[in-house]
This record gives structure tokens, C-alpha cells and sequence, in this order.
């Protein structure tokens, strides 16, 4: 099954922006936007469905908070409570203070770090990863809206070259 | 223009008379000699409950127990707790321990006997009254010295705020400047209610600042105390008064003429004035930042002349500067709500709600810091500070922590929160009243010790001040337009967006 698409491509992100709410008016899908930096009010155009990274980071923190909590317990309290300098370890409120720091520390670590971890994944990057990149002056001052055909090739070119399109390209993907 | 509306103002002059009854009522009821503090705690005695069955009993029914309890209070701590256990193993344990325990008690109570006689006793009950005595007639002066002071820090919080915005050239802010200008318009108000309260200090009317106390510098006097006369020449009533006088001077300076700027540039054909508020504010936070430190040991660290902290001036820095920022929000949220501030909208709410999220942490981390170096270090000159506020003051000193750091974190944290009216208004209430709270425990242990309560006379001046802050702030929003017209970013700053 062929499986066209089109690359219309823009030179300024005014231009992409007005391009995609008019796509979006004419009811065409929007496969994919490739920008070379990030353009304030895309996704908002795009319809794009608000990231949930920040709940994950929350949750990440309350793991780290009770990782931190749980180590100084076990370690400091019920495994060997010695008198370290006169401080109580007859339990751990007693000697919360001191372990303020250890579990601050881990709540920012657990947060940053999974949080990092879970962008990685769900934005599928890792070390060797095969670049996706359908035309290369799209990293550096090209603008690329990917647009999927449905037997309406000649009405859909037509319609992006109305849109201010440098190029307009159709492409067949293989994958 | 904004009128200000009859309802609140008629609100305003009801808290105010509300609150001087309270005031007034709190000062008839200060007991004048150590005979009614002899009623008051033979009163206390008899409402008591369990709890305060137990100090009681340690301190009248044994006498030579309680002249030893007053005479070292280190003591009272232990010889109580003994009882107080004795008395919780007689509920539950078998008797065999209740037996042990009172065996204890009553090998202590002859041993005591034997060291102090009779006149000893007697005078050591006396120093005790006369003790009680002075905290609860500080009482309804430490009341209405909390909220006074505590009133004014917020508007010179709200100052600080502004000059800030001036000086980073905020392109959101400027249509807040109006409110902002509102709300530090009590200044001049409370800068005045607050010299008077520390020249009656100084005139002896009450005796918040125990230095000030008579023959405390005097070697020959039986008030002697070597501290506080080797810090004579830091505090002494005049360099004291001068150096409050200085500084509400500079601080209403700064606001008067920024204020005046503001209002001279919404009418110049040049951006003159708006350069000199840039100057001036710029100077004016060099001379905060320095007076706004001088000014916690003065006011605030003062009332406990033997403790001393270096991070206290930015503690206290935090703690009005979030309820600063934390007024500007509610009072834009008020006068939004009433159709006043047109061009305000979510994003500039939000942007004032991150800074309370923001300052509130920052206020929680200033307050551990301090807290934390003094507790792990432990060192008794500075310890006795946490200690009388963890024993007397338990539930307001920790309820603080909860109330400025727990609750604001957990509400705050959301970003659609942060545009919630309501959500901010409630984030609001809890930030001020844990704000004023934490004044209550910066002052209060040192000028009324374990006496304290929120009663009337406490109640009374927060709803005095309250409701002068309202009928001053209203009444100036009501003077000049809500949005200055030539400021050169109120352009970008009604088109803000986030």
C-alpha cells in the first residue's frame, strides 16, 4: 500500500504558525512539525494535549522523599541507633533535623533525575539512536509540516501552496 | 477611578471598633498586683484539666517543691515530669510502680525541705508572682505590638516588592504598580503607631524590651545584668529610637516620592520620571536591605537581648515579604473581582502566585536553617531560644511550618491553581495567618513566655490593624486611576500573557 505524504516547507515560523492553524481548519491531519528551536504556541495550535511530565516529576519526588526517610530510619534509628554526639536517635523525630538535608537531597535527585529518564523514553532518544530527520535544513532554518494523503494528492498541494510554502514535496515513506 | 465600596468601608470601621474593645478589654483585665496573679493561677488551678492538674500540684501542693521549682527553672521541667508520671502510672500501671514512683517523690520532697527554709521559700514564691505578674501585663502591649508590627513589615514587604519590579524593568508588573502603591500606603500609618509604641517603651509605659528595663546597666542596681550592659552601647534607648526614626523616615521617603513619580510621569511628555523612580528605587533597596536587617535585631531580636542569630534579619525579610506579595494578590484578586482592574488577567494572578509559592519556600528555608544550626550545635546560650518556643509554644511554632510551608506547597505547586480565584484566596488566608502566627512566635515567648494565648486582646489588635489597613489602602486606591498611563512597559504588561 502506498503510503504518501507531504512536506511543505516554510522559512519563518509566522508563516508555519498560520500555515497550521489553517490546516487544522481545513481538517487535514498533521502527522508531524519539524522546527529547528521551539516556537512559543505550536502545540497550542497544533492541539497538541498538554504534557503530564510535571505530575510524573511530582510522584518521582514523594518516591524520593520516602527513599530518603526509609534510609535514615532503617539506618540511623532501627539498625544501629548509636549516640552520635549527644544527637537522640531514640526515633526519628527526634533527630528529623538532621536528616532534613538527606531527604531534601533525594527528593530533588529522585524528581530531576527520573523525570529526565521518562523524557528519554517517551520521547524514544537514547545514545545510538537513528536520526528522524526528513530534510536536514529543517535543524537549521527550515520550517517542515508532514501531512498524510488520502487520494487527495492534487487538492492537498494546492492547498499548502496556499499556505506560504517555500516547497511543497510529495514523498513516499517506506517503513 | 475606583470608589471604595460603602459596604467595606462600614466593614472596616467595624473591625476597627471591634478590635479596640478587644484591646481595651485585654488592658482592664491585666491583673495591676501579685494578688490577682494569685487569684488568676488558683483560678487556672481549679479550671485546669489533667494537664495543668499536674504543674500545679508540683508547685502548690508541695511547698518546698515549688520554692525550689522557681528558684531553678531547669528544675520545674524535671520535678513536674515526676509527677506528672507518677500520676499517669497511677491511671494505667499496676500499683506496685505507682508505689515506686511515689517513693521517689517523697525521698525528693524532705531533701528539699532540708535546703530551703521557710523565708527562702516565701521569697521565691514572690519572685514567681512578681514573675507571672510582668508577662501578663506585657500581655495586651505584646498583642497589639504584633500586629502592629506585623501590619507594617507587610506593606514594607509590598515596598520592597515594588522597587524590585522598578529596578528589573518587570514587563508584567506595571499594572499592579496602582495596588502595590495602595497597599504601601499605610505606611505612613503604621510607621507612626509604631514609634509611639516604642517611645512608650521607652518612657517605661510597658516593658516588651527587657533592656530598656531600669538599673539593667547599673552594676550596683539588683536588676544588673553584665549581658545586656555589654551590649549597651548597641542598645540604648536613644541610638534605638534614632535609629527607628531613620528608618521609617527613609523607608516613607522612598514611598512618598516614588508614588509622587509615578503619578507626575502618567502626565509627562517624557520618560523623566519614570528614570528618577528607577534611581531611587534602586537606592532605596541598598538602604532596605541594610536598615530592613538593623531593623529585625532592633524591633524583634531585641525582645530577647541575651539570644542572637545572624540570619534573623532575612528570616523576618522572608516572612513580610511573602505576606506582601501574598496582599498584593489578594487585594488584585478583590478589586479584579469588583471590575476594576481591566487589563489584569491569569497571567499576571499566576505570576503572583509563583513569587508566594516561591517566597513561601524560601521563608520555610531561612526558618530550618536557622532552626536546624542552632538545634544540632545545641549550644545553651543559643538553644533556650527553640527550647521555651518547643515547650510553650508547640502547636503555633510547628503550626506555622505547616501553615507557610505544607499548605502552600501542596496547593500552590499546581499551575491551574495558580489562576483559581478562590484556590488563591484560601492559599492567601492560610499564608497570612501563618505570616502573622510566626511574628506571634517571634515576639511572644519573650515579653509573655508560657502565659500566652489568642484571646481577646490578640484577636482585638489584628482586627484593629486590620481594619485601619483596609480604610487606608481603600481610601488611597481611591485617589489616582488604576492603571498609570505613561509607565514605558504598561504596554507590554496589559498584553502579558503566560
Amino acid at each position: 500500500m502506498s503510503n504518501k505524504v507531504i512536506y511543505a516547507i516554510y522559512n519563518d515560523d509566522d508563516t508555519l504558525m498560520d500555515a497550521v492553524k489553517k490546516t487544522r481548519a481545513a481538517h487535514h491531519h498533521i502527522e508531524e512539525v519539524y522546527t529547528p528551536f521551539p516556537v512559543h504556541g505550536l502545540d497550542k495550535a497544533m492541539g497538541l494535549a498538554p504534557t503530564r511530565i510535571a505530575i510524573c516529576a511530582f510522584i518521582y519526588g514523594l518516591v524520593g522523599l520516602s527513599f530518603g526517610t526509609f534510609l535514615m530510619n532503617y539506618v540511623m534509628i532501627l539498625d544501629w541507633p548509636q549516640d552520635i554526639g549527644g544527637k537522640p536517635s531514640f526515633s526519628y523525630i527526634q533527630n528529623m533535623p538532621a536528616f532534613v538535608p538527606v531527604m531534601f537531597e533525594e527528593t530533588v535527585f529522585f524528581a530531576a533525575h527520573l523525570m529526565v529518564i521518562t523524557f528519554y523514553l517517551r520521547s524514544k532518544l537514547w545514545p545510538f539512536k537513528k536520526a528522524e530527520n526528513p530534510d536536514v535544513r529543517t535543524t537549521d532554518d527550515h520550517f517542515l509540516m508532514e501531512v498524510a494523503i488520502h487520494d487527495n494528492e492534487n487538492e492537498l498541494v494546492s492547498f499548502f501552496q496556499g499556505t506560504g510554502a517555500v516547497e511543497v514535496k510529495v514523498i513516499e515513506k517506506h517503513d | 477611578m475606583y470608589t471604595f465600596s460603602s459596604k467595606l468601608k462600614t466593614f472596616s470601621f467595624i473591625l476597627m471598633v471591634v478590635g479596640v474593645l478587644g484591646i481595651g478589654y485585654g488592658f482592664l483585665n491585666a491583673p495591676k498586683t501579685t494578688e490577682d496573679v494569685e487569684k488568676i493561677l488558683a483560678a487556672e488551678e481549679h479550671h485546669g484539666g489533667g494537664h495543668h492538674v499536674a504543674p500545679a500540684q508540683a508547685n502548690h501542693a508541695v511547698p518546698a517543691h515549688e520554692a525550689k521549682a522557681a528558684a531553678e527553672a531547669p528544675a520545674v521541667a524535671h520535678d513536674t515530669s515526676v509527677v506528672a508520671q507518677a500520676e499517669s502510672v497511677h491511671d494505667t500501671v499496676a500499683s506496685v510502680d505507682t508505689t515506686k514512683v511515689a517513693e521517689v517523690v517523697a525521698h525528693e520532697a524532705p531533701k528539699k525541705e532540708k535546703v530551703v527554709t521557710e523565708a527562702e521559700e516565701h521569697a521565691a514564691h514572690q519572685a514567681h508572682l512578681e514573675h507571672v505578674l510582668h508577662q501578663l501585663q506585657n500581655k495586651p502591649w505584646s498583642a497589639v505590638y504584633v500586629s502592629c508590627i506585623f501590619f507594617l513589615l507587610l506593606t514594607m514587604g509590598t515596598l520592597a516588592f515594588y522597587a524590585i519590579q522598578q529596578v528589573a524593568q518587570a514587563g508584567w508588573s506595571p499594572v499592579l504598580f496602582r495596588v502595590m502603591q495602595g497597599i504601601t500606603s499605610y505606611l505612613p500609618v503604621g510607621s507612626v503607631l509604631l514609634l509611639v509604641f516604642l517611645i512608650a517603651g521607652g518612657l517605661h509605659m510597658h516593658h516588651l524590651f527587657p533592656w530598656l528595663g531600669e538599673g539593667v546597666t547599673d552594676p550596683k542596681s539588683p536588676n544588673y545584668d553584665e549581658i545586656i550592659a555589654g551590649k549597651s552601647g548597641y542598645l540604648n534607648f536613644p541610638f534605638w529610637i534614632i535609629r527607628a526614626i531613620v528608618f521609617l523616615l527613609g523607608w516613607n521617603l522612598y514611598r512618598h516620592f516614588s508614588r509622587k513619580n509615578c503619578l507626575a510621569q502618567d502626565e509627562a511628555n517624557d520618560n523623566s520620571f519614570y528614570k528618577k523612580n528607577f534611581n531611587i528605587s534602586a537606592m532605596f533597596l541598598v538602604f532596605f536591605i541594610v536598615s530592613e536587617s538593623i531593623m529585625s535585631w532592633d524591633w524583634i531580636m531585641s525582645l530577647d537581648p541575651h539570644w542572637f542569630s545572624t540570619l534573623f534579619g532575612w528570616y523576618v525579610f522572608a516572612s513580610f515579604f511573602v505576606s506582601g506579595i501574598t496582599t498584593i494578590c489578594m487585594i488584585t484578586l478583590y478589586l479584579k473581582g469588583q471590575g476594576y482592574l481591566e487589563h489584569v488577567n491569569t497571567s499576571h494572578i499566576h505570576d503572583l502566585a509563583k513569587f508566594m509559592f516561591g517566597i513561601s519556600v524560601f521563608w520555610t528555608y531561612l526558618w530550618f536553617s536557622q532552626f536546624l544550626l542552632i538545634w544540632y550545635a545545641n549550644i545553651p546560650e543559643e538553644v533556650t531560644y527553640f527550647v521555651t518556643r518547643i515547650e510553650h509554644y508547640n502547636l503555633p511554632f510547628f503550626g506555622a511550618v505547616a501553615m507557610n510551608f505544607v499548605f502552600p506547597i501542596l496547593i500552590l505547586i499546581n499551575t491551574d491553581f495558580k489562576r483559581i480565584t478562590w484556590v488563591l484566596v484560601m492559599a492567601g488566608t492560610v499564608i497570612l495567618l501563618g505570616h502573622y502566627v510566626d511574628f506571634f512566635n517571634m515576639i511572644m515567648p519573650a515579653t509573655v513566655g508560657d502565659q500566652w494565648f489568642i484571646g481577646a486582646p490578640e484577636l482585638g489588635a489584628l482586627m484593629f490593624f486590620l481594619g485601619l489597613f483596609i480604610f487606608v489602602v481603600f481610601t488611597t486606591l481611591t485617589k489616582a486611576p488604576l492603571l498609570p498611563k505613561r509607565n514605558p512597559y504598561i504596554e507590554e504588561s496589559k498584553h502579558f500573557h503566560y
